[in-house]
């Protein structure tokens, strides 16, 4: 059987991209919205190891790995205003931590 | 990879993700989001990307999913009573993510190459990647080492207690 | 031939160096305005007699010329600060120095113990020095300042005694209507620009072929700006109020220099006039209207210096008959024997005005020959010339005209004829104002019959002087000497009996004057009151003053109080304020969008690129 083509990955890559965004826009925890990020940029290097794969080139493979690294600091910096916020507000409701408005 | 397989891994990896995002416990969410990583390295595996793949299970499901465990039982957080936020922006939200789903999907697929048979011996492995690393991608990578001392640092002074 | 003069910026330089010393000196130092003021007007005098002996040394045709520095030089046009002197600005020159110094040293008797003594010698000084710079001036430009600076200074003298509300209103009307005809000056001055890129009079005079099609609107225009300031109809409303100023002020300013500069402008810009036909048919037109108007109207005034005025108005009006019917020669000729004898009439009033304590009213005065005799005698002469006895200088000049009139080379046969009747309604004015003055009995009170008393030698001199010009002054021979400057306008010779009726006419009105104020004395009433109406208007100057109120200055303030009160509160602010508000309004909408909520951000984000992906999907 031929292996599956290229485009499927992408789209699987696109699917997640977009459930990862939907879990941005309307979970109100946001931890879980901080995974959700996480998941958006898994899709992404998804698509990355995909198009590599398809024009033979390492390239595509160095900037994911760029891509791990810079989102493992991302999401630790993150988590750690997350706790910085939390002790100041006892909350970790994104529609409370909104004071920053008009 | 043969497509059953594909059809079959991809729509757990799905399940897996929309847990992540809809479920109401955060600890079920991070462990569906470890479930999502696992599954992902196998289509990393099957793209011949082998290095990538490995370290996403450590990088990724090793370290920072833990990392969210740590944060998540540090806080204490419950079950939700309430998952999602309000009606208009969950309106919003899923109209929004499916526009971009339905305006991405076309053009991907037309960008698409066909899938070249083979690849170059030792393509995936550890010292193709480090060969491009050390050369070509030389200043991002020293760039990445600082990149990575500042969140360190800046985690920890975030982090600290105050009293 | 041009010769260069370095004396010419000196004629213009001492009294401009006066108007300094009086400033500087002239109050602290009491009895310096009386030396300063007129002593550089001498200067000037004697350098003007220095450099015009020069210039008629020369060949015919020939000009002095002083470049004193490049002023304007803006792209292809340039204006230098530079003087010309040909016979045209000679003649004028000496009549404005000589005058100027004789009317000054009068004017120290006049003023004598006023408390702006040194003010006014100052302003004089200065009316004097633009005088000169417009008379001098090489280009229309330098020419506009000068008429702009005596614009000034008129306006700063007729308002000398401020404090006095309608001194200061006089003044301000001068200025005003006068300002009306330097607009029509200046878009005059903006068409030769553009048509002929220079204002030299000298260049435009070698380019005027190129400017025919366009002669006539440009001569149009300055025309009207010389109607302002020689207050010709519609702009003379001016000049009887101006009386209000100092006497000295009205004889040197409004009869013998100021108001003569529309006159000269016309003559030095012959060359174009030449070219319009139509323009010069105007200017003689309005000229002799002029001329007979202000006669009828000096007919019913009882007020010394306000016949003066409009006989002023008057004989300005034979002026611009002249230029308008090619006699030029004739026109500038007259100028300055009407230099001649209407400074001395003025004088001479204030001579009178001086006796009667402050009294001008000349139904109030009379009976003064016995008691003012230099001033009474001098009087005599000076009403004569303007009258056209024979041999008087008014006599050869007015002659001049009425035949340019009859024969001249645009000739107005019809004009000739308004200005007989406007000569012989001058005698007669001319001589009610001798005869209610000095005949009869003094009908003033007996507090000022006790000081009447002739003037210090200080004021009857120069009136001795002037009387002596007036009378002999016709034997000069101006037309001849400017004949060069003016383009050799054709000479027409009186017809014999052209003279004749002149000379009727002249003595005839002379003579009712005699029979009607003192002879019959009754008879005046009788007739105005045959003619009340009539009467009436002419005294009433036909109410022009009013029309003009009534028709343009009302309007104008209510239009200014509209723009005051609603537009621009209303329009102006409000467009400001409206800015304000809507930024404030606008602000007050946008500024929703920060909810301070992540979700609602990252909302936006994903919309944007969903449209941006949109956007590359379809470039393909």
């Amino acid at each position: 059987m031929p292996p599956a083509p290229l485009a499927w990955y992408l789209v699987l890559s696109a699917a997640l991209f977009a459930i990862g965004a939907l879990g941005v826009l309307v979970r109100r925890n946001v931890i879980v919205m901080f995974m959700a990020i996480e998941l958006m940029l898994n899709a992404v290097n998804l698509a990355f190891v995909a198009f590599a794969r398809s024009r033979g080139s390492m390239d595509g493979q160095v900037i994911v790995f760029f891509v791990m690294t810079v989102a493992a600091a991302e999401a630790a910096v993150g988590l750690a205003i997350i706790l910085s916020v939390f002790r100041s507000r006892e909350t970790t409701n994104a529609d409370e931590i909104a004071s920053l408005r008009w | 990879m043969n497509p059953i397989a594909f059809l079959v891994l991809a729509a757990l990896l799905v399940v897996a993700a929309v847990t992540v995002v809809l479920h109401r416990n955060p600890v079920h969410s991070a462990l569906a989001l470890v479930a999502a990583m696992c599954l992902l390295s196998v289509f990393f595996i099957a793209l011949d990307a082998q290095l990538i793949g490995f370290l996403q299970v450590i990088v990724y499901a090793g370290a920072v999913v833990v990392l969210f465990l740590f944060v998540i039982m540090l806080l204490n957080l419950q079950r939700e009573a309430r998952a999602l936020g309000s009606g208009a922006l969950v309106v919003a939200g899923g109209a929004a993510a499916l526009a971009f789903l339905a305006l991405m999907v076309p053009g991907l697929v037309r960008v698409a190459g066909p899938r070249p048979a083979d690849v170059a011996a030792g393509y995936g492995e550890t010292v193709a990647l480090a060969e491009r690393l050390f050369t070509v991608y030389l200043l991002p990578f020293e760039l990445t080492s600082v990149l990575l001392l500042v969140a360190i640092v800046g985690a920890v002074a975030l982090a600290k207690r105050t009293t | 031939m041009v010769v260069d003069a370095p004396l010419l910026r000196w004629i213009v330089a001492l009294p401009a160096l006066g108007v300094l010393l009086n400033v500087v000196v002239g109050r602290r130092v009491a009895p310096a305005a009386k030396v300063i003021g007129p002593g550089v007007l001498l200067g000037s005098f004697v350098l003007s007699l220095v450099t015009a002996a020069q210039l008629f040394g020369l060949a015919e045709g020939a000009a002095l010329a002083d470049r004193v520095w490049e002023w304007i030089r803006a792209g292809g046009f340039s204006a230098e600060v530079a003087f010309r002197m040909d016979a045209l600005a000679a003649v004028m020159c000496l009549v404005v120095t000589g005058i100027g110094f004789l009317i000054h040293v009068y004017s120290v008797g006049y003023m004598h113990g006023d408390p702006g003594f040194a003010r006014f010698f100052t302003y004089l000084n200065l009316f004097v020095t633009a005088m000169l710079v417009l008379v001098l001036a090489d280009n229309l430009l330098l020419l506009f300042v000068g008429w702009e600076g005596v614009g000034l200074c008129s306006y700063l003298l007729i308002g000398f005694w401020y404090d006095k509300v309608e001194n200061a209103v006089a003044g301000k009307k001068a200025f005003l209507v006068n300002r009306i005809g330097d607009a029509a000056f200046l878009l005059g001055l903006f068409l030769l620009v553009q048509h002929a890129g220079t204002l030299q009079v000298s260049a435009l005079a070698a380019r005027s072929g190129s400017l025919a099609p366009w002669a006539l609107p440009i001569c149009l225009l300055l025309f009207v700006g010389a109607c302002g300031k020689s207050a010709q109809i519609p702009l003379y409303v001016w000049l009887p109020d101006a009386m209000a100023g100092p006497t000295p002020v009205s004889a040197l300013i409004h009869a013998a220099t100021m108001v003569t500069a529309g006159v000269y402008l016309v003559a030095r810009l012959h060359f174009l006039y030449a070219m319009a036909p139509a323009a010069l048919a105007v200017v003689a037109a309005i000229g002799a209207a002029t001329a007979l108007l202000a006669a009828v109207i000096g007919t019913a005034q009882n007020d010394i210096k306000k016949v003066l005025a409009y006989s002023t108005v008057s004989q300005l009006g034979f002026m611009f008959l002249g230029l308008g019917t090619g006699a030029a020669g004739a026109a500038i000729f007259h100028v300055v024997t009407h230099a001649f004898f209407k400074g001395l009439l003025f004088l001479g009033a204030g001579s009178v005005i001086h006796a009667m304590s402050g009294e001008q009213d000349m139904r109030r005065m009379g009976g003064l020959r016995a008691r003012t005799p230099i001033t009474f005698w001098t009087m005599v002469a000076g009403t004569a010339a303007i009258a056209g006895v024979p041999f008087t200088s008014g006599f050869f000049s007015k002659d001049e005209i009425i035949a340019g009139a009859f024969l001249g080379a645009h000739a107005q046969p019809l004009l000739g004829v308004v200005a007989y009747a406007a000569a012989f309604l001058t005698a007669f004015y001319m001589g009610r104002m001798l005869f209610m003055t000095f005949f009869g009995e003094l009908r003033a009170s007996h507090e000022v019959a006790h000081h009447v008393h002739e003037s210090p030698a200080v004021m009857t001199v120069p009136l001795v002087v002037l009387a002596a010009f007036s009378l002999a002054g016709g034997f000069l021979p101006i037309p001849h000497l400017i004949a060069p400057s003016i383009g050799h306008p054709h000479a027409a010779h009186a017809a014999p009996w052209m003279m004749a009726v002149a000379v009727a006419v002249g003595l005839g009105g002379l003579a009712l004057a005699y029979w009607f104020y003192v002879v019959q004395p009754g008879l005046p009433w009788l007739v105005t009151g045959r003619i009340e109406g009539l009467y009436a208007l002419a005294r009433d100057a036909f109410r022009v003053d009013a029309l003009y109120d009534r028709v343009i200055v009302r309007p104008l303030f209510a239009l200014a109080d509209v723009l005051a009160r609603r537009v621009d509160p209303g329009l102006v602010d409000g467009v400001v304020n409206g800015a304000a508000t809507w930024v404030a309004a606008t602000s007050h909408l946008t500024r929703r969008l920060q909810t301070g909520n992540v979700q609602h951000y990252a909302l936006s984000f994903l919309a944007g690129a969903a449209v941006l992906v949109a956007w590359l999907v379809r470039r393909g």
